[in-house]
């Protein structure tokens, strides 16, 4: 099964990187009042069955993949 | 008969100041063992480990994420929750906060540049194993170099930490967007530190400042306590 796990830095985090993304998108002339940059993680997972590959996930975001103090994340299953 | 405190000091793929902190820790009396980051076990009489700046696993994914899930963790995890020293320095702070062995984060600096400077800080608290050969108030010069040292965690934690003396060094100067300027942290037990600037780099007044050694030092009394208690037969 496929997954796509979709990491963002937490509402009210700093995020220098979505500053920066922004401010050069308003020099460019665009109408952008704010950017967050986060991170997407395309997986192929061994397991078949959904609520399996959504608990495989969460352990992973646990473990590895994001860092609860200050990224939050989402699973989209089968999209990748 | 070898009577210098062993130093562990861990190689990741990417820490490119594994050797300076090694000379450094010589230079200040311990032994340094070299331990790569695929062992599962520190060397015989390790009695403290440092991990070392630099940019373990190109910095993919977090910084120091991908280093605080090696194998040879699980052994330094042991070591810290026994009471041994265990030192991260730059990217080695960013390890051990992704290993959740010190609270808190390093994330990007606020300005988006890697800084590269000598740095003053104020020690703010010396009752653990790294700054007993300091003074409260006392300033530091130790040169930083970082891209990502801006450390954070949230009001709660930030305002409990500082209570209880885990607040242990801060820049006199906002120097990366850092919360409360902090340079360094502790755990609760203080046999646990991290620390942006790098001490190893500040050991000879030849190099502009001898105030690392002063950390290392300590570091080094530590070690020799903590080897000298392992040695002991039960």
């Amino acid at each position: 099964m496929k997954a796509t796990i979709l990491v963002r830095p937490k509402a009210g985090i700093l995020d220098p990187q979505g500053d920066a993304v922004g401010h050069s998108l308003r020099k460019l002339g665009f109408d952008v009042a704010g950017a967050r940059v986060g991170r997407v993680i395309d997986l192929e997972l061994g397991v078949d069955d959904a609520d399996a590959a959504r608990a495989e996930i969460e352990r992973m975001c646990g473990e590895l993949l994001a860092n609860p103090l200050i990224e939050s994340f989402e699973i989209r299953l089968g999209e990748s | 008969m070898n009577h210098r405190a062993v130093v562990a000091v861990v190689v990741f793929p990417g820490s490119n100041d594994d050797r300076d902190a090694g000379w450094a820790l010589g230079s200040v009396g311990a032994e340094p063992a070299f331990v790569w980051h695929e062992e599962t076990v520190l060397p015989d009489g390790t009695g403290a480990v440092v991990l070392p700046g630099g940019f373990s696993y190109g910095d993919y994914l977090r910084t120091g994420a991908i280093a605080s899930v090696a194998p040879i963790m699980d052994a330094v995890r042991e070591f810290a929750s026994a009471g041994g020293p265990v030192l991260g320095i730059c990217n080695g702070f960013q390890v051990l906060c992704e290993a959740r062995l010190l609270p808190g984060v390093l994330r990007p600096n606020r300005q988006l540049e890697f800084v590269c400077s000598d740095a003053t800080m104020r020690v703010e608290a010396v009752d653990n194993l790294f700054l007993r050969r300091c003074a409260v108030g006392q300033e530091l010069v130790i040169p930083v170099k970082h891209g990502e040292g801006a450390w954070y965690a949230d009001e709660g934690t930030f305002v409990q930490l500082a209570a209880r003396g885990q607040i242990v060094l801060r820049y006199a100067d906002d120097v990366n967007g850092s919360l409360g300027n902090v340079a360094g942290v502790v755990n609760e037990s203080g046999n646990v530190m991290g620390l942006m600037p790098h001490p190893e780099h500040a050991v000879d007044p030849l190099l502009g400042s001898a105030d690392g050694g002063l950390l290392l030092a300590a570091l080094v009394d530590a070690a020799a306590r903590h080897g000298a208690l392992a040695a002991t037969p039960v």
